[in-house]
């Protein structure tokens, strides 16, 4: 019972401060905004897409893989938190509770994945608006479930690396090098069909690549791995993800 | 063995960082409801030693009991019976006042039914009722210090740790402060174990004082028979030439040490003594007398040498302190 109450204590926290510190909410849609209006604005008008149908432009194209990158960002940084946890006493005040670290690491990932979520639909809405997006029942709920899985497993490899790090620079340098392999080798800005085949390999170990492919396949109906692999993928993904993390939280030091 | 009324016991309570003995077999009983100071200079070993008992550090040998568990086999137990508040400030800037102690009921499974009467109790005991729904990043020092203080005491601990409650505070807020804590130990009827090195702090508040410097408990006893087992009173005397040899001979001279341009003298029974002491050490500029307090005691025990100040805490700030100074 008290490590439930724990664990809402924990996501509660998290959506509090998510809900009050409105700048983190506005500068995580501005970057994805500028990929949408200024890239693929600007790439729309002079690319062609092989094996794409030619009722969608390069805009509406990248736009599954931007919510991915929104996911990306906006998840791993999340871990940089816990680093901000250790520099003052926070941190502590949670783990002299009488909480399981494993408690812990879930109410974290559920408290960043609640703020993801949040950013990702109000891209979804925008999206709608602006961006010629059309979602019916089947794919709002297939959407979100790929967003949800994505969002648990970036969001545990932000805190996992958070746990390990001490500081913000340390946890800057590392994600550096996470971050943009993952997106740019995901097939978020280019189709993954005809790409040389060293490039496919990469891409295609990449899981990251399964979400887009995904959600590039029931928002757009254009897919290359089939759903049922991607989500097996995801989950799979989800799940190593929470073990390694929880691992993490349990050796974590302070 | 365990007596029914210690809350806390230890073992040979050891500590080690690789080469450093942080905290080098300690044994300490504290009885319930006592105020209980552990005083040492910077990097002595008493944040490690509070760390150990809360079971956030594992001991590297040696035991603890805190409330009669065992700290390391049942470590969720001792947490439910301690409350801790922590050197550096521990709560959310953003959330209310209210909110960070709705959290940590949360966090320690207070019952739901239960939590608006706690909050609003503990609260009431620091006065902060009516800035209960300011976010915290509108509290004064002390007025954080207050809240964290009635958060540590949410969830009824049995013993409540404060790791240098009053550090950076102005002296009227340390008066208050200390008013509250004594409050709380009185009503509430917790142990309470607090580290710092305000020697008047210690004086002013706990029942019996540890010194430890080096990991080690150097004395322990209640601040009066520290103060009277020093051996009398200090004489502080400005002299060019003293003769030391001559007043180290005097029996009631207890101790004696040059410091600058003057002379320390731990004295029986000054009043009666001074005049002879004058004449035996030479010419001398001025003289002062005075009754030995807990700072005497603290400087008789872990000298006088300037601690690195590098290694306060435990290897949580070390770590930290150290990443600020590569900056």
């Amino acid at each position: 019972m008290s490590e439930l109450s724990g664990l809402y204590a924990l996501w509660y926290r998290e959506f509090k401060v998510f809900l009050r510190e409105r700048s983190r909410i506005v500068s995580s849609l501005v970057q994805p905004l500028m990929w949408l209006v200024i890239f693929g604005g600007g790439l729309s008008s002079s690319i062609l897409l092989t094996g794409v149908p030619s009722g969608i432009n390069y805009q509406s194209f990248i736009f599954p893989g931007i919510m991915c990158m929104t996911v990306l960002f906006g998840s791993l940084f999340f871990g940089l938190y816990i680093i901000m946890d250790k520099r003052v006493d926070f941190l502590k005040e949670v783990l002299v509770a009488p909480l399981g670290r494993t408690t812990i690491f879930f109410g974290k990932v559920l408290g960043g994945s609640t703020d993801g979520f949040i950013q990702v639909i109000i891209l979804l809405i925008l999206g709608t608006f602006l961006f010629n997006i059309h979602l019916t029942l089947y794919s709002l709920v297939i959407t979100l479930i790929v967003v949800a899985l994505l969002l648990i497993s970036i969001t545990s490899l932000g805190l996992t690396i958070g746990a390990l790090m001490s500081s913000p620079e340390g946890f800057g340098l590392i994600t550096s090098f996470v971050i943009f392999p993952l997106f740019f080798l995901s097939g978020a800005l280019f189709p993954i069909k005809n790409l040389p085949s060293w490039l496919y390999v990469f891409v295609s170990i990449n899981p990251v690549s399964y979400a887009v492919d995904a959600l590039r396949t029931v928002i757009l109906g254009v897919g290359s791995f089939g759903l049922a692999k991607d989500l097996a993928v995801l989950v799979v993904f989800a799940l190593v993800m929470l073990f390694i993390g929880t691992e993490a939280f349990k050796r974590m030091k302070f | 063995m365990v007596s029914l009324t210690n809350v806390i016991e230890t073992h040979e309570l050891t500590k080690r960082f690789g080469e450093l003995v942080a905290v080098n077999r300690i044994n300490l009983k504290i009885e319930e409801g006592e105020i209980f100071g552990l005083l040492g200079p910077n990097g002595a070993g008493k944040t490690t030693t509070l760390s150990m008992l809360a079971t956030l550090l594992p001991p590297t040998e040696g035991s603890a009991e805190v409330n009669r568990f065992d700290v390391v086999r049942q470590s969720s137990q001792v947490r439910h019976s301690i409350g801790f508040v922590f050197q550096d400030p521990s709560s959310d800037d953003l959330l209310t006042g209210k909110e960070n102690l709705y959290l940590h009921a949360l966090m320690y499974g207070v019952e739901m039914k239960n939590i608006e009467r706690k909050i609003a109790e503990v609260l009431k005991l620091v006065d902060l009722t009516d800035r209960q729904n300011e976010r915290m990043k509108n509290y004064s020092g002390g007025m954080r210090r207050r809240l964290e203080l009635a958060r540590g005491l949410l969830h009824e601990p049995k013993i409540l740790f404060l790791d240098e409650p009053t550090l950076g505070l102005d002296p009227q807020t340390r008066v208050h402060l200390w008013g509250y804590i004594k409050k709380l130990s009185k009503e509430k009827k917790v142990t309470v174990i607090i580290t710092t090195h305000y020697m008047e702090e210690a004086d002013e508040l706990c029942d019996r004082v540890a010194i430890i410097d080096h990991g080690k408990i150097v004395a322990m006893d209640t601040p009066m028979n520290l103060k009277r087992n020093l051996g009398g009173d200090v004489v502080r005397i400005k002299v060019k030439k003293p003769n030391m040899a001559a007043v180290k001979k005097l029996k009631y001279v207890k101790h004696a040490k040059r410091e600058g341009d003057s002379v320390i003298l731990t004295v029986n029974d000054a009043g009666s003594h001074l005049q002879e002491i004058l004449g035996k050490l030479g010419k001398i500029e001025s003289v002062e007398s005075r009754s030995p307090t807990l700072n005497d005691v603290f400087m008789h025990y872990t000298g006088s040498g300037i601690r690195d100040a590098d290694a306060e805490g435990g290897y949580f700030e070390r770590i930290i302190h150290s990443q600020a100074n590569n900056r």
